[in-house]
């Protein structure tokens, strides 16, 4: 009889489902035990991966919770690519909808932080702009013009102070997070992802710039959100960090 | 069948490791013996970042050999196009000496399992792994190499010998094969056969690479030894004697130590590669 391989993956991620016929330990008796090796080696795989790609999550939660919730996550959520390093990107959504852990609601949005973080990891390479093409053009011909930004920027927003709680996880003496809700930039300059704290403005500024807006849009979008809005800050964070890679000027 | 004037350089038949991104500054200011790397595939199929620089700058000093885990060979689909064209996109820009993959499954429908999972040795199985493996070649342009797996069972209905398997599946499609001798040990104390006896009936001539590396030990539901192939330790005393079997057939030949659980600090991998070193010594001097 031949074993199916959707018999041994069903077996593989549900241990009340009965292990296939027809597998054999060297003399021909059956062994549970032995694909028990392979059950395990999945979970534990599975579980690996999801400790390592959410680092701060594992610490908030401790190791029982942690792997608890990423076995639950992993039966249900097996990866979809073998490229391991984007697995848990559903983990948010799954931590939202988890009744278990609803009590503590920023852990979906910090295993977001954490997922844009190995995301940037992760993202293609760029060169920045030279700073002075930004002061070589007329302000009437700069307000018109169109910033891309390196392909590592990610940028989120929480009613978490979930910036806070990752650098009260990860940088040792960081102080305890405040009562507050965070928006958040993060670069790359070279290889290192780094996440910052930014304005309701400045968030507004970036997300109409990652939506290719001309800059006197996004200035608008900023100042919407804040009338004393002054771009200088951010430019300075973005020029400083290799985050802004080229300016699309208009055509005359 | 591909054309054999298409293999690219053969890797220096002298020890090598599987390369950690931790290792990266020690493994480059004292290598050691080691004069080449193996790396993981799909560690590499991201965008860019860190994982590629560490890439252009080791292939300088290193010889590069790059070893599928994903591309799931031994499935019962047909390979995934996707895969096979990020396979195709790294092997192209790095060029590295050898390209290898598993004997072995690790996706079903749409699923990754991120395991090797075992396959039947039937005529069904073999003319779907000899098509795989002629897709894979034909689409890098290369010669592969084929790992035999580590296995904890057998299956009932399998009519071929592993070794067999191989060997036909060499014939037909003109791969070569990667010969995991921790893998041999731990088949074969699981299975109840010697592994000098595998070793005698599998085909050395195809060998382009070895691996040796380390396993623990558990029990089956019979009391039985039962080996698990954990890469989480120093290579057990009878790998390393089943090294210098394998290496009297095969003449020298590039050995790689694996180690990718619990990864030491770089001295610890270093002195198994300078046992590896030792071992290939022995050969050369006869």
């Amino acid at each position: 009889m031949a074993v199916l391989q959707s018999d041994f993956r069903a077996a593989l991620l549900d241990p009340d489902h009965p292990m296939p016929e027809g597998l054999t330990d060297g003399a021909g008796r059956p062994t549970p035990r032995r694909f028990s090796v392979y059950r395990n080696n999945v979970t534990v795989a599975l579980i690996d991966a999801l400790r390592a790609g959410f680092p701060v999550l594992h610490k908030l939660l401790g190791d029982q919770n942690f792997d608890q919730l990423a076995r639950l996550f992993a039966r249900a959520h097996p990866p979809t690519s073998p490229l391991m390093m984007h697995y848990g990107a559903d983990l948010p959504a799954f931590l939202d909808a988890f009744k278990p852990l609803a009590h503590i609601g920023y852990l979906g949005d910090v295993a977001r932080l954490e997922v844009a973080i190995r995301c940037a990891y992760h993202a293609a390479d760029s060169a920045p702009i030279a700073p002075a093409r930004l002061g070589a053009v007329p302000p009437e011909v700069l307000m018109r013009s169109r910033f891309s930004l390196a392909p590592a920027v990610r940028v989120l927003s929480s009613r978490w102070p979930i910036l806070d709680i990752w650098r009260y996880n990860t940088v040792p003496g960081a102080p305890k997070p405040r009562g507050i809700g965070q928006s958040i930039l993060i670069t790359r300059s070279e290889f290192d992802p780094e996440p910052h704290a930014v304005s309701e403005a400045q968030l507004a500024w970036l997300t109409a710039v990652r939506a290719n807006a001309p800059l006197e849009e996004a200035m608008d979008m900023a100042t919407d959100a804040d009338a004393d809005f002054d771009l200088g800050p951010l430019l300075t964070l973005l020029v400083r960090h290799n985050a802004l890679t080229d300016m699309i000027t208009p055509k005359e | 069948m591909l054309d054999a004037t298409l293999t690219p350089p053969r890797l220096p038949s002298a020890p090598g490791v599987g390369y950690k991104a931790q290792h990266f500054t020690e493994l480059r200011a004292a290598p050691g013996p080691v004069k080449w790397l193996e790396i993981h595939a799909e560690n590499y199929m991201g965008d860019g970042g860190r994982p590629h620089a560490q890439l252009r700058a080791l292939r300088d000093d290193f010889s590069i050999s790059v070893h599928g885990v994903g591309l799931s060979i031994g499935g019962e689909g047909r390979l995934d196009p996707d895969h096979l064209a990020r396979l195709k996109h790294l092997v192209g820009w790095l060029d590295p000496a050898n390209f290898s993959e598993h004997l072995a499954w690790s996706t079903h429908g749409a699923e990754f399992l991120d395991d090797l999972l075992p396959l039947p040795y039937t005529d069904a199985t073999l003319t779907r792994v000899a098509d795989h493996i002629d897709e894979v070649q034909e689409a890098l342009g290369r010669r592969m190499l084929l790992e035999n797996p580590s296995s904890y069972l057998a299956f009932a209905e399998s009519t071929w010998s592993e070794t067999d398997f191989l060997a036909e599946l060499v014939r037909r499609t003109g791969c070569g094969l990667l010969l995991d001798v921790n893998n041999v040990f731990i088949s074969a104390t699981n299975l109840a056969y010697t592994p000098q006896s595998y070793l005698d009936a599998y085909p050395l001539s195809a060998v382009g690479e070895i691996h040796i590396g380390g396993h623990d030990e558990d029990e089956d539901d019979h009391g039985a030894t039962l080996l698990i192939d954990s890469h989480g330790r120093e290579a057990a005393e009878p790998v390393w004697a089943l090294l210098d079997h394998a290496l009297v057939g095969t003449g020298p030949a590039p050995v790689l130590v694996e180690w990718d659980n619990d990864v030491p600090d770089w001295p610890i991998l270093r002195a198994e590669a300078e046992r590896a070193s030792a071992a290939l010594a022995a050969i050369a001097a006869g």
